[in-house]
């Protein structure tokens, strides 16, 4: 018999995959090609986005840096390009980008004051380290509360001292509210702690300021609040709205928590009052209204009286924010608490609210992003935030016509800001959720 | 003394609302409300002793005085001649007009959007991933300024459209004029009108009435045929044809009164400096629109993909296994469950949108705020009532949308035991 059978002996080597599922024509195939759909949409897209693409970029890069106004502008197109279109005329943001970041206030670099805020902005970040990157040593917070009195003193100028004193009145406060609590129930000392700090305020402020001012006689050239301007007044609207509400939003997210009905009923009454409102009639209300429901003896500003009423705008969405954190904490912490003996404060200054502060802190971060990206709202009532500034330089006769240019500009700084911050909550978030696992 | 029993009880005393839990509440929510109340009274009586200085007390009176300014786009009939009360009207209407386009609008983009970001290929997922950091990192408000001047400065002016070879033209078979005043859109005309019914505040042609009851007839039978057509399948396994049926109730009526009436379309015509006839967008509104629809899609995209995500991939999984395809996984087994995430956060975009709206009074826009609470405002100086009442206007749209969407909600919610 024949033997024609076959046997093979030895392992076959392992094949080369095919070399249309590899490689960049594999990651096409996968990715842009795999069916017929998604030739037929990814030709249209690539089509599309090259239109599009055709006429911006050379509109962005073949754009002028160097001319005096829009009139010099289109001069150097006409005589350097000699195709009778239009480039981006880029002169405008050289010419004004001092005054987009800056205002009018700071932006006028011979005079040089333009390091205050830029200062003030990397005190900011010394400040919110310890709260971003809990690692770094605690005694960092100390830097924190120094920047809430350093940061309006390089804003608003004038002397340290009267910053500082309120600084030392409100620590003398904390010890007095220390001392208080061993011989009283918190309620009234903390009760006592404000009518301290009140009279303190009152009466003390003016003496203490004068002892810190011979210590340290610094003094900045004083700026009124209506001469801020531009992204500082934007940035400085949106830290005083998220630092001067949380307090108020911690107070309404327990009240909206808390069993005590009448305080309940008031907390949500608040916030859903200032959630159905749009932010534009608040800020009516600050410009215009303000004045009527104070005494005629306080004369508030605009800028200041803004400032006011967008902190109580975004005291109403923290709270919700801080709500939930509240909410998602298990009872089982509270419960513990109770069963330690501690009271309602005590429980919630220890154990409950550093908890659901930490959950909440990416709430609040995006909070600040639309707190930030609200504040070009204050443009409409006549505020030099930077699209009002921008509405300025386009009616100005040197750039009178400019439409884009501008607004990338602004655009592209408001992008960075919010898309860091953004990325950052994200980053945070995910952080905060693989901590429970 | 106690000797049968009775429970003991301590005498009350003062001491025990601040000390004893049971009443503490008491004492502490009574101290709050008393701190209300003095604010209250005390802001209350500051306005009321400022206004009395200046000599306004507050009064609503002014709505019925004549407002005297005009307003570019209107829903209902106005003249500078009608009173405050009805420019507010009118300011109204365009609120809910831009609001409820926006939203359409952004609801169509974002669910499209949000199924794209998720498709496999590559380049689309990434150009809609791109769109939605661009646009939610920048202010809405720039966004609006930015489609208002780049419409205002891309689309020919009426003047090009003139003279026997014209710069521009008309589209759609010269039916649509983009200009940049506005875009022209035809109206629907009838040469044997009804006439109107005067509601009191507004007319509404029974032209419009008649063609809504049709419809709403024709709906009714519908959903009555496909009910027979369910009852059918159920008892016999066979599923009668209602397609054509239910395509004639809704279309025969309404094309029969449309003929009867004299239907025809009316286009613009360019007259004099401008367009005249068909229905005009304005610019603003058109910037408007844009800007709050292509700022509030990226929400929407992110809602959506987020719902979707969050359906479990075994759903997915088990249809492909009983051999769907990949269309109708998305539309019948996906999508609905991914609805009961994606409505809480439609409403919340909903809201935010309808309130962003009051943004037109930058691009001029004639919004409730523009006119009620911008030059009403200015010409009557009655600050209070003015930004009270578009306060309160605007709390109450909030509410009926919340009080709307959560219906909405409740009845999509899945049923549990």
């Amino acid at each position: 018999m024949s033997n024609y059978e076959f046997v093979r002996t030895d392992m076959l080597p392992q094949q080369e995959p095919p070399s249309d599922t590899v490689g960049v024509i594999g990651w096409l195939r996968a990715n842009l090609f795999s069916s017929f759909y998604n030739t037929a949409l990814s030709i249209t897209v690539l089509f599309l986005l090259g239109s599009v693409l055709m006429n911006a970029v050379p509109w962005v890069f073949l754009g002028i840096w160097n001319a005096d106004s829009l009139s010099h502008c289109r001069e150097i197109f006409a005589s350097q390009y000699s195709d009778g279109r239009e480039y981006a005329c880029w002169a405008v943001v050289r010419d004004r980008w001092d005054q987009i970041i800056f205002g009018y206030s700071f932006g006028n670099l011979e005079e040089g004051l333009f390091w205050r805020p830029v200062f003030a902005l990397l005190f900011v970040f010394v400040a919110i380290t310890p709260i971003l990157f809990p690692s770094t040593p605690r005694t960092l917070y100390l830097a924190t509360f120094a920047t809430l009195f350093i940061y309006p003193w390089l804003i608003w100028g004038g002397s340290l001292s009267s910053y500082l004193s309120i600084a030392v009145l409100i620590v003398a406060a904390g010890y007095v509210y220390q001392i208080l609590s061993k011989y009283m129930i918190s309620l009234f000392s903390i009760g006592l702690m404000l009518v301290f700090l009140i009279l303190g305020l009152w009466l003390l402020n003016a003496p203490i300021s004068a002892l810190i001012h011979l210590i340290l006689p610094f003094e900045l050239q004083s700026i009124p609040s209506r001469e801020i301007s531009g992204f500082v007044l934007s940035i400085t609207i949106g830290i005083v709205a998220i630092v001067a509400s949380l307090p108020l939003a911690i107070l309404l997210a327990l009240g909206r928590q808390s069993d005590l009905f009448i305080v309940k009923k008031l907390s949500t009454l608040f916030i859903e009052l200032i959630r159905g409102v749009p932010l534009i009639t608040l800020i009516f209300v600050a410009t215009v209204l303000l004045k009527y429901f104070l005494p005629k003896s306080v004369n508030l500003d605009p800028v200041l009286s803004v400032m006011i009423l967008v902190t109580l705008f975004t005291a109403a969405y923290i709270a919700e924010v801080i709500r939930g954190g509240l909410a998602a904490l298990p009872s089982g912490q509270k419960e513990a608490a109770d069963s330690l003996g501690l009271n309602y404060w005590q429980a919630q200054r220890l154990i409950i609210l550093p908890q659901a502060l930490k959950i909440s802190i990416p709430g609040i971060v995006s909070n600040f992003i639309s707190v930030l990206k609200d504040t070009t709202l204050v443009s409409i009532v006549a505020l030099n935030d930077p699209l009002g500034i921008a509405t300025a330089v386009r009616s100005h006769t040197d750039w009178n016509g400019i439409v884009w240019e501008l607004y990338a500009f602004i655009a592209l700084i408001f992008w960075l800001m919010c898309f860091s911050m953004s990325r950052y909550s994200m980053y945070l978030e995910r952080k905060l959720r693989t901590d429970h696992h | 003394m106690s000797k049968n029993g009775a429970p003991w009880q301590e005498n009350f005393k003062f001491s025990m609302l601040l000390y004893d839990a049971r009443y503490r509440g008491l004492t502490i929510q009574i101290s709050v409300l008393i701190a209300f109340l003095l604010a209250f009274f005390w802001l209350a009586n500051n306005v009321v002793q400022n206004l009395a200085d200046l000599g306004k007390p507050i009064e609503f009176g002014f709505l019925g005085d004549v407002a005297g300014y005009d307003i570019n786009q209107i829903l209902i009939d106005y003249t500078a001649q009608s009173s405050h009360g009805r420019a507010t009207l009118v300011g109204l209407l365009n609120t809910l007009l831009v609001a409820f386009s926006g939203c359409v609008a952004a609801t169509i983009l974002g669910v499209i959007g949000g199924v794209l970001r998720l498709s496999n290929n590559w380049l689309v997922s990434r150009l809609v991933a791109g769109y939605v950091e661009i646009f939610r990192n920048i202010p809405v408000l720039l966004w609006i300024f930015v489609c208002m001047f780049t419409f205002t400065a891309l689309a020919p002016s009426p003047r090009e459209f003139r003279g026997a070879d014209p710069e521009a033209s008309m589209l759609f078979m010269d039916s649509v004029a983009l200009t940049n005043r506005g875009i022209y859109i035809p109206e629907p005309l009838f040469s044997r009108p009804l006439g109107n019914i005067d509601l009191g505040i507004f007319f509404v042609s029974i032209e419009l009435l008649l063609i809504l009851a049709c419809l709403i007839g024709g709906w009714l039978f519908v959903r009555k045929n496909n009910a027979r057509a369910l009852q059918i399948q159920n008892d016999t396994g066979e599923r009668p044809a209602t397609f054509l049926v239910n395509l004639a109730a809704m279309a025969l009526p309404t094309i029969i009164i449309l003929i009867a009436l004299g239907f025809h379309i009316g286009k613009p015509e360019l007259k004099g400096f401008n367009f005249k006839g068909g229905i005009n967008m304005s610019a603003p509104f058109i910037g408007l629109w844009l800007g709050l629809t292509l700022y509030t899609t990226t929400y929407i995209i992110e809602a959506v993909r987020s719902g979707i995500q969050a359906v479990s991939k075994g759903q997915t999984e088990a249809a492909l296994a009983l051999g769907m395809r990949p269309g109708r996984i998305m539309s019948l087994v996906v999508l609905p469950q991914a609805m009961r995430i994606i409505i809480p956060q439609l409403i919340s975009q909903y809201l935010n949108l309808t309130k962003n709206s009051s943004l037109a009074v930058a691009i001029g826009y004639m919004d409730l705020v523009s006119t009620l609470g911008g030059i009403t405002l200015n010409q009557t100086g009655r600050e209070m009532e003015a930004i009270l009442l578009l306060m309160a206007i605007y709390l109450s749209i909030s509410l009926t949308i919340s009080v709307v969407m959560n219906w909405y909600n409740n009845r999509m919610k899945l049923v549990e035991r």
